[in-house]
């Protein structure tokens, strides 16, 4: 992957040292048609910068490591690794949440929801959708999915391995 | 003689079989002349027996389900063959001769495409490909291992001169023989692990196995075949090269085949727009026609059908009716249940026949040994190799399960059965070991894997419902994921996934569904659909009156169109299990007992509402069967949608009852929709339509009352959306507010005795909580005369501006022309301008002399009898006279 990095990017020398810009990743052209493409893409960047070092890329990606057996018994007491199932789930509910105020609001969720959707759903039918899984998550009454909601709607899913890529390094 | 032995066969199963042998000769010979009765058994025997044999196995799975514990401790399939064994051991005993058994040709043919086909077309798809690479594995290398190993272990077995000498058979023999009985069975997984339940992956992984493995069972078994045939010293270099190229060409062609009739399928279905009716048999037929022409080129059939089912189902899902697609699964499910039984007990049944075998303890042994072993060894040495590529590695429980859960079944036998005796002379002892290994399997492993994964702690699978949370976070991640491999530049899984939904959305679905189908093709709105679809459902049979109405509309609407079932969800959630909905007439109950005649009435109601169902379902038929229809529904639950969600959105901010209030209006408008729906498109008689109509319109008005009753403000508003609107502005709108005063007061006395306030007296109606919406529909006609004089009066305003209402007919179709009704309510014809809705009735509802509460309990009834009464105590009503449609929601949990 370091490769395919480093082709994002040509200018700088090291590897080690590499910044990526937004363009970069905009440029791969599966990626335009992503329908959550952006928002990921803006996940890669740390807040208000349009740039991305490698560490940065690799911290991002390291969210998608599956977890392995001897890392569940070791995260007791050390420092939460960054692919544990809590941030798994955070990385996708940060897609979700644009203000950053840790709920996903109706209007949020209809923002990704006219994206993930088939173009021929009508804005009533999303906004029922919508209303709907509000509906389903929200449990303290306030129109907004929490990540706590977030997390226990999800209780079920198996995140570990749906959020995980097996790289071939 | 074949016959008569049938024949008597037949007589200790069922003695109607027996009659018709023994007529004819009594019968038949002294009268020459014209026949009175004339029995041909003969003409009908094949297909009776057939019948009679289906039915005895039936007979036999409903009575092994009268104890929940037998079940629960032995699987049917065990349970099938022992009951197999005892039916041939009297068929023996009375006709001293083996008359059935499981003839391979019967069985390929005709037993297990059924069962194929329906695995197939119900494998969840997107599990079967996440796993592919193991499943794939185990099917062909894992079954290669099984087949050499255990016919090279049994050849050294004979060997070392532990199968007696009788046994003549050679290595290539018993390689035959190990190709056989090495392939794990579908039908026996199936039945076995529909009962364990272990979790999803482990189950697909096993059952994906049996699948897939057959190509190379046949194979296999094909070359091996020939072989020995052919005499071992007869084969060249090239046949070996043969052998290996004919299993690519065997698998693929029958994978290509099946795909090749699924798009057929899918391409058909697109047209049947016209001819619903025979779109399931379609489905069948064509996979049917795959099964055939692979088996015709000898290729692999069983994957033909498989991939038939998997490939076409998601085309053929979105094209074909919503009813279709019920019948579809319940055909499918009766003939694969059907035929499993049939064949299970057709095992029992052959094993009798002990002229075709011949036992050697030695060769049976270890058989069993060296299945298992082997089975085991191999399951253990190719999970090692999958972990290495594993996301999550199968872990040791798992590959217990899967190495005991390999079981052998029909396919086994019905291939021994199909060997030649001249070229395989030690077919006897073959057999007797296949029956041996089948039983074992089945009975001894089928009884003992259910404790057995109870022991390890095995995952098991949990039964959650879909939820749209997760439907959606999950095409998220997949999304995610695939986004990453791209930035990565990693092509892996979910990059060539991606890559293959982008074709499928650009390219195969728009060739495949039909237009209508794929613009409002979405997964997530699927899961949103289904899971309306399932709460109403419920909710139904929990005995909610007025959602029965609207669960019966729901098919008749255009499938995806229909947002009515949010209402019902909606609904359902707030007022939780206790909610009911009565849609009732309410009769006259003026009386003090008032409470009792009003659970009488609650009662009765779901009496009285049945014939309406039978109503509606009949006419949703007709709805589907209309297009035009659909695209007029469409427009106007649209437009409905449109309108709630307005209302919806005004009354989040205004009031804050959080989530109970928008789904009742929802339910209410949906039924709008529905009735608005029927009655925009249908240019029938109204009378089938009314009182459905009615009903859904009661609905309408319900939302929006609720809301008022909730806030006292907005009461007004929602009284006049409320309001008869259909007939008088002014007078609805002072009513509205009479009304809204009165929901105020929470004692339902101060309404002078009506059936309304009849439901008020009752305690759960008094809830405050509750909303009730009431529609009143007022057909001069059916009330009672008393009542009328009351009413008209009242009514005369309202019907100089209305069409009157004495009219069933002209009811809902009048409402549009008012300048009320365009402003305010009828979400059908106009646009929504109103946030308020208003509803016009229908008299038919009126019609039937009584008045129809929806809402069985509540108060909301009472807010919207408010109304009415209101405007009806000037004319002092009589409680019969009126017909209210109410619906009412409890709420007790929102407030």
């Amino acid at each position: 992957m370091t490769k395919n990095y480093s082709g994002l990017d040509v200018s700088s020398a090291k590897i080690e040292k590499l910044w990526s810009g937004r363009e970069d990743f905009q440029r791969i052209p599966e990626l335009a048609i992503n329908p959550l493409g952006d928002r990921i893409i803006n996940a890669f960047f740390p807040e208000g910068e349009d740039q991305v070092n490698f560490r940065g890329f690799m911290r991002t990606l390291a969210h998608f490591r599956p977890i392995e057996d001897n890392e569940k018994s070791k995260d007791v007491n050390g420092p939460e690794p960054l692919n544990s199932r809590s941030n798994k789930l955070h990385f996708a509910f940060r897609l979700y949440d644009l203000d950053k105020d840790d709920k996903i609001s109706r209007d949020e969720l209809l923002q990704v929801l006219r994206m993930m959707v088939g173009v021929n759903i009508s804005d009533e039918q999303l906004g029922s959708i919508a209303d709907r899984t509000i509906q389903e998550a929200d449990q303290d009454g306030d129109s907004a999915i929490s990540f706590t909601e977030f997390v226990k709607v999800l209780e079920k899913v198996d995140v570990e391995q749906k959020m995980s890529i097996r790289f071939l390094h | 003689m074949l016959r008569a032995a049938l024949s008597l066969l037949a007589l200790p199963l069922a003695g109607a079989a027996e009659q018709p042998t023994q007529k004819p000769e009594s019968l038949g010979e002294p009268l020459p002349g014209l026949e009175l009765f004339r029995w041909q058994w003969h003409e009908v025997e094949a297909p009776y027996l057939v019948a009679l044999w289906i039915l005895v196995a039936s007979l036999a799975k409903i009575v092994f389900h009268l104890s929940r514990k037998v079940t629960s401790l032995v699987p049917e399939s065990c349970l099938l063959i022992l009951l197999g064994l005892v039916l041939g051991g009297i068929v023996l005993a009375v006709a001293k001769k083996a008359e059935y058994q499981l003839e391979p040709g019967t069985f390929f043919l005709f037993l297990l495409p059924p069962i194929v086909l329906d695995s197939g077309y119900f494998m969840p798809s997107r599990l079967f490909f996440d796993n592919l690479g193991a499943i794939l594995t185990y099917a062909v290398v894992g079954t290669l291992w099984n087949a050499f190993t255990t016919g090279a272990a049994l050849w050294g077995l004979q060997q070392a001169g532990l199968v007696a000498p009788r046994v003549q058979a050679g290595l290539l023999d018993f390689l035959l023989f190990g190709s056989l009985i090495s392939a794990v069975d579908p039908v026996a997984v199936l039945a076995v692990f529909e009962e364990v339940h272990v979790n999803e992956t482990l189950f697909i992984i096993v059952f994906g196995e049996s699948l897939l493995n057959d190509a190379v069972t046949v194979v296999l078994y094909k070359v091996c075949n020939s072989f020995v045939e052919m005499g071992s010293a007869n084969v060249q270099a090239t046949d070996y090269l043969k052998g290996v190229a004919s299993l690519f060409v065997v698998s693929l062609g029958g994978a290509a085949v099946g795909l090749v009739f699924a798009f057929l399928l899918a391409l058909t279905t697109r047209f049947t727009k016209r001819v619903r009716i025979i779109e399931p048999l379609l489905v069948f037929l064509l996979a049917y026609a795959a099964y055939l022409t692979a088996e015709m080129a000898s290729l692999s059939a069983i994957l033909a059908v498989t991939m038939c089912g998997l490939g076409c189902k998601k085309y053929v899902e979105a094209n074909i009716s919503h009813k279709s697609r019920t019948t579809v699964k319940y055909t499918m499910k009766t003939l694969a249940s059907c035929a499993e039984t049939v064949i299970f007990m057709l095992l029992g049944i052959s094993a009798v026949d002990s002229s075709k075998w011949a036992w050697d303890s030695g060769l049976v042994l270890g058989t069993l040994i060296f299945i298992l072993f082997f089975r085991a060894l191999g399951v253990v040495l190719q999970t090692w190799v999958l972990n290495q590529f594993r996301l999550v590695p199968l872990d040791k429980i798992d590959q217990v399960v899967m190495s005991y859960g390999g079981l052998r079944g029909a396919v086994a036998f019905a291939l021994v059965i199909l060997l030649d005796r001249t070229k395989v002379p030690a077919k006897d002892y073959f057999v007797a070991t296949t029956i041996v290994v089948v039983f074992f399997t089945v009975i001894v492993q089928g009884l003992t894997i259910k404790p057995l994964v109870k022991w390890l702690k095995v995952k098991r699978s949990e039964h959650h419902k879909p939820t749209l949370n997760q439907e959606l976070h999950e095409h998220t991640f997949d999304h995610i994921l695939a986004a990453v491999e791209d930035v990565v530049g990693h092509h892996g899984y979910h990059y060539w996934r991606d890559r293959w939904e982008q074709f499928d959305k650009k390219y195969l679905s728009q060739l495949l569904m039909r237009r209508s189908a794929y613009r409002i093709r979405d997964q997530i709105w699927d899961v949103y659909y289904r899971l309306n679809i399932r709460d109403a459902i419920s909710f139904v049979d929990q005995g909610g009156h007025v959602l029965s109405s609207t669960g019966l509309t729901l098919p008749s609407m255009p499938s995806r169109n229909s947002m009515a079932e949010t209402s019902v969800t909606n609904l359902l959630r707030e007022s939780g299990s206790g909610a009911c909905l009565d849609l009732q007439v309410i009769d006259t109950v003026r009386s003090g007992r008032d409470r009792e005649d009003a659970v009488m009435h609650h009662l009765l109601c779901g009496g009285l509402y049945k014939p309406r169902r039978r109503y509606k379902a009949s006419c949703s038929r007709h709805f589907i069967s209309e297009d035009a229809q659909e695209r007029q529904d469409k427009e106007v639950f649209q437009q409905n949608m449109k309108r709630r969600l307005e209302s919806f959105k005004s009354t989040k901010h205004n009031i804050c009852f959080t989530k109970s209030k928008p789904r009742p209006r929802k339910t209410g408008r949906r039924k709008k929709d529905g009735v608005a729906n029927a009655e925009a498109t249908n240019g029938k008689p109204r009378d089938l339509g009314f009182q459905d109509t009615a009903a859904v319109i009661l609905t309408v008005e319900s939302e929006e009352e609720e809301e008022d009753s909730d806030s006292s403000e907005t009461e007004k508003e929602d009284d006049e959306g409320i309001i008869f609107v259909a007939r008088a502005t002014s007078e609805v709108l002072q009513e509205g507010k009479v009304s809204g005063s009165l929901e105020v007061c929470p004692s339902p006395r101060i309404i002078p005795p009506s059936p309304t306030c009849a439901e008020k007296e009752l305690p759960w109606k008094s809830g405050q909580g509750d909303l009730a919406v009431y529609v009143s529909s007022e057909t001069t006609k059916i009330v009672p005369v008393d009542m009328q004089t009351g009413w008209n009066q009242s009514m005369s305003s309202l019907e100089s501006l209305a069409s009157p209402p004495c009219n069933q007919a002209p009811t809902l179709t009048c409402l549009p022309p008012h300048p009320r009704g365009a402003e305010e309510p009828q979400a059908p014809l106009y646009p929504p301008s109103d946030p308020h809705p208003s509803f016009a009735f229908p008299p038919s509802l009126a019609k039937a002399g009584r008045s129809h509460s929806e809402s069985s309990a509540d108060l909301p009834q009472q807010q919207e009898l408010q109304p009415l009464m209101g405007h009806k105590d000037h004319t002092h009503l009589s409680p019969g006279t009126n017909s209210h449609w109410c619906i009412q929601f409890n709420r007790g949990s929102r407030l």
